[in-house]
């Protein structure tokens, strides 16, 4: 059974983290455009970092990162009178109450806690990949607009959200669509961020099973569900491509201008 | 008003120390796929030796338990974190990990490490190319020893290995091997037993001491009784009794 | 032990040479730099001959896709899709259980279940089908005028190909392909993580990280490690294709000549 539950939680963990690692592109891709020096470095330096790491390097220490900070300000939060230190050796001790999810909480709460930290994790690095795309979008819309826009009297902020936000997606569509193309191949790795994915139970269910421990022995049968999950991520691939086709013609429909044209031409 | 809000704190934190005094649910945490020890059954739940020995320890130590599978690789960080409050899944004491966990009262005996080889098999095993999943005992006991080490992310691939011919052997514990070298007619025990580690003993943050103990005392108890050896008999009959 | 000693017992471990051993009671911050580094070796090596050789079957794939030929259309067009339309992860797993299977019966593969081959050729095939689709993008966006230029000057076939056709297609295709590079390499890292086994502990830079970790239970030493190492290699790739696109457009006017924008296009 849970094997094919697993698909949905691929599915649902794609739904999920594209548009929080839009939201996250979004901000850092503004960030690296600010005028304002901090903002502007941090951005960068999110796009550098995280897009010049492997996945998998970072995924192997973030999420238990992510957990110890998360515990640590709440144990600062909810038991100020906490005398014990949290570090004692490589112990990580927070108070009961600090603890996420409390001890007490139902194994579902566990499991939905450790889907929020992956999906968390997957938009912090897809999020800097995004942010890459649309902080290229938001330099391909032609200056020309902008000027124009600000010799109208528009604020700075107004051409922002009322002229640049609107056209860049024209412009960031296909890198968003391949985005989302390794987004989809980036989810075997969720097996180590502790969540139960088809590669986990793909493994489980496939190994070799003997007698003594199942009704249903069976020898080495990984090689069959592994062909099952390679035809679910070619036919999911597939689908989102003729997806993204009719998306990309409706977007262009209309930005009849020449260097959009060009634009679309040049990324297709 | 103040009142009210000081008393609700006050509330609030007497019974944050109620909890942190005793764990209201143990969270247990196994690999989920090392039998017989713990594995996977038919209807997705944690079984085996670990199972059965964890539920009568916990009962007899009046806890609430609760099983958490987790992947071997990262089984002692996430125990360190907290994320759950014991590792039972058929952890070897050995210094290396003493220094970073305590561990309980041993359930087992030394158990053996043994080399499973194809039933035609008759080299040198010192020489020869042996599999063993990483980061185990095992491993690093080829690894200091004159044979070449293949390692595997998981055990099932390294039995896939000697099937297929990549390695001449795979060492790995007796008690894992024994169900499959005794179901499948192309593979079979060679050489000698090797012991490596200690034990099987529970591990447990340095700082949960009272816990630690909990458990132990129902270890002992459980060795005491007889019911240890009833279950080392009935789940991993190549073990020895205490 | 001074870290020079160090650096030159572990320094070329990951290829054998230096100490058998790997270290056993001392995990210094020298050692795991030295130790990941040399692991860093694997990481290079497999992408540097996987981009090699793949550069040349890309081009091969991009001009079967733009064949007018059925059969050599097809052909290219189901190796791009299966190769970009699955994880890695599991073309690792099939290309291993292919070669045990091909070993078996042809001895001349018995090579091929050892990463250094074995993955070599997965990298290959996987890096030259999404370099292949970048080239054909490239292909189809040449200025329509370039190539009647050339006709009328009487270049045709394999002369046009080689001078007009190919130079333009890199020149479009080359920031896309930095990405490409960029990405390959770090997939590198699942070679010995996923797909192949590890003999006598020469692995690359993950295999060494998780080996710390595993050693000193403290993922947040030897991961960060990892990750720098990466962020380095990375900026070496982006400066040395940004040499190569200088020279690709060097004969463009100033302010033509694309500065190497790194926009994600086609990543794994």
């Amino acid at each position: 059974m849970g094997f094919y539950w697993s698909f949905l939680t691929v599915l649902l963990l794609l739904g999920i983290t594209a548009p929080c690692a839009l939201g996250f592109g979004f901000l850092g891709a503004m960030a690296a455009r600010s005028k304002f020096f901090v903002f502007s470095l941090f951005g960068h330096a999110y796009i550098a970092i995280v897009r010049g790491v492997p996945e998998i390097a970072f995924f192997m220490f973030f999420v238990i990162a992510l957990d110890q900070f998360l515990e640590w300000s709440r144990h600062k939060i909810l038991c100020p009178d906490w005398s014990e230190p949290i570090r004692q050796g490589n112990d990580f001790v927070v108070c009961q109450a600090a603890k996420l999810p409390l001890s007490s909480a139902p194994q579902w709460i566990h499991e939905s806690y450790g889907f929020t930290l992956a999906v968390f994790t997957f938009a912090i690095v897809f999020g800097a990949f995004s942010a890459n795309v649309l902080f290229g979008a938001m330099r391909a819309v032609p200056y020309a607009q902008q000027e124009t826009a600000y010799a109208y009297g528009m604020t700075s902020s107004q051409v922002f959200w009322r002229i640049t936000v609107p056209q860049m997606w024209v412009y960031a569509l296909p890198g968003l669509g391949n985005l989302w193309m390794v987004l989809i191949k980036a989810t075997p790795l969720l097996f180590l961020l502790g969540v139960e994915d088809i590669v986990y139970w793909a493994r489980e269910l496939g190994g070799s099973k003997t007698a003594r421990f199942t009704d249903y022995p069976h020898p080495d049968w990984r090689m069959w569900y592994f062909l099952a999950l390679l035809v679910f991520y070619l036919m999911f691939t597939r689908v989102s491509e003729v997806v993204l086709d009719r998306l990309m013609k409706r977007l262009t429909h209309g930005q009849a201008t020449a260097a959009g044209e060009a634009q679309r031409r040049a990324e297709a | 008003m103040k009142s009210i809000v000081l008393g609700t704190t006050a509330l609030v934190l007497s019974a944050t120390f109620a909890m942190a005094a005793g764990h209201s649910v143990v969270r247990m945490g196994t690999e989920g796929a090392y039998p017989p020890y713990n594995f996977i059954d038919d209807n997705g739940e944690v079984a085996g030796f670990e199972r059965e020995l964890g539920d009568e320890l916990c009962a007899r130590a009046e806890l609430k338990c609760e099983w958490v599978t987790n992947e071997w690789d990262s089984i002692i960080p996430n125990l360190l974190s907290g994320n759950y409050d014991t590792i039972i899944a058929g952890m070897s004491v050995t210094a290396e990990r003493m220094e970073v966990i305590d561990f309980s009262e041993q359930y087992t005996l030394p158990d053996a490490s043994a080399y499973a080889t194809l039933s035609g098999f008759s080299g040198d095993l010192s020489g020869a190319v042996v599999a063993a999943q990483s980061s185990t005992i095992q491993a690093s006991y080829i690894a200091s020893s004159g044979a070449t080490l293949l390692e595997f992310a998981t055990p099932e691939e390294t039995i896939a290995a000697v099937r297929s011919g990549e390695a001449d052997a795979v060492l790995a514990d007796k008690a894992y091997l024994e169900p499959i070298v005794v179901e499948s007619s192309d593979m079979s025990f060679s050489g000698d037993d090797v012991y490596i580690g200690g034990g099987i003993g529970m591990g447990f943050r340095k700082s949960d001491a009272e816990l630690r103990e909990k458990f132990s005392a129902a270890i002992q108890e459980m060795k005491a009784d007889g019911t240890l050896n009833v279950l080392i008999g009935e789940w991993l009959p190549t073990s020895g009794q205490f | 032990m001074s870290c020079w000693d160090i650096i030159a017992d572990y320094g070329l471990r990951s290829i054998g040479i230096g100490e058998r051993l790997l270290p056993r009671n001392e995990f210094t911050l020298c050692h795991q730099f030295t130790l990941i580094g040399s692991g860093m070796i694997w990481n290079i090596y497999f992408g540097v001959l996987a981009l090699l050789s793949g550069f040349f079957f890309a081009t091969l794939l991009a001009l079967g896709k733009m064949s007018t030929n059925p059969i050599f259309r097809r052909s290219a067009e189901w190796t791009i899709f299966i190769f970009r339309g699955s994880p890695l992860f599991i073309q690792f797993f099939f290309a291993y259980f292919l070669f045990l299977s091909l070993k078996q019966s042809f001895p001349i593969f018995s090579p091929f279940t050892s990463a250094w081959i074995g993955a070599l050729v997965v990298l290959f095939l996987n890096t030259s089908a999404y370099t292949g689709e970048i080239f054909y993008g490239a292909l189809q966006s040449i200025p329509k005028g370039d190539i009647e230029a050339a006709d009328a000057y009487g270049l045709t076939g394999m002369k046009r190909f080689r001078r007009i056709t190919w130079p333009t297609m890199l020149r479009l295709a080359w920031p896309a392909y930095t990405n490409e590079a960029i990405f390959l390499f770090h997939a590198t890292t699942l070679v010995f993580f996923s797909g192949f086994p590890t003999t006598r502990q020469r692995g690359d830079a993950l295999y060494y990280a998780n080996y710390f970790a595993d050693k000193t239970f403290n993922p947040f030493v030897p991961y960060p490690i990892l990750a720098g190492y990466f962020i380095v290699l990375t900026l070496i790739v982006i400066g040395l294709y940004g040499l190569v696109n200088k020279r690709l457009n060097r004969h463009l006017p100033t302010s033509d000549r694309g500065k190497i924008k790194l926009r994600m296009n086609i990543i794994r």
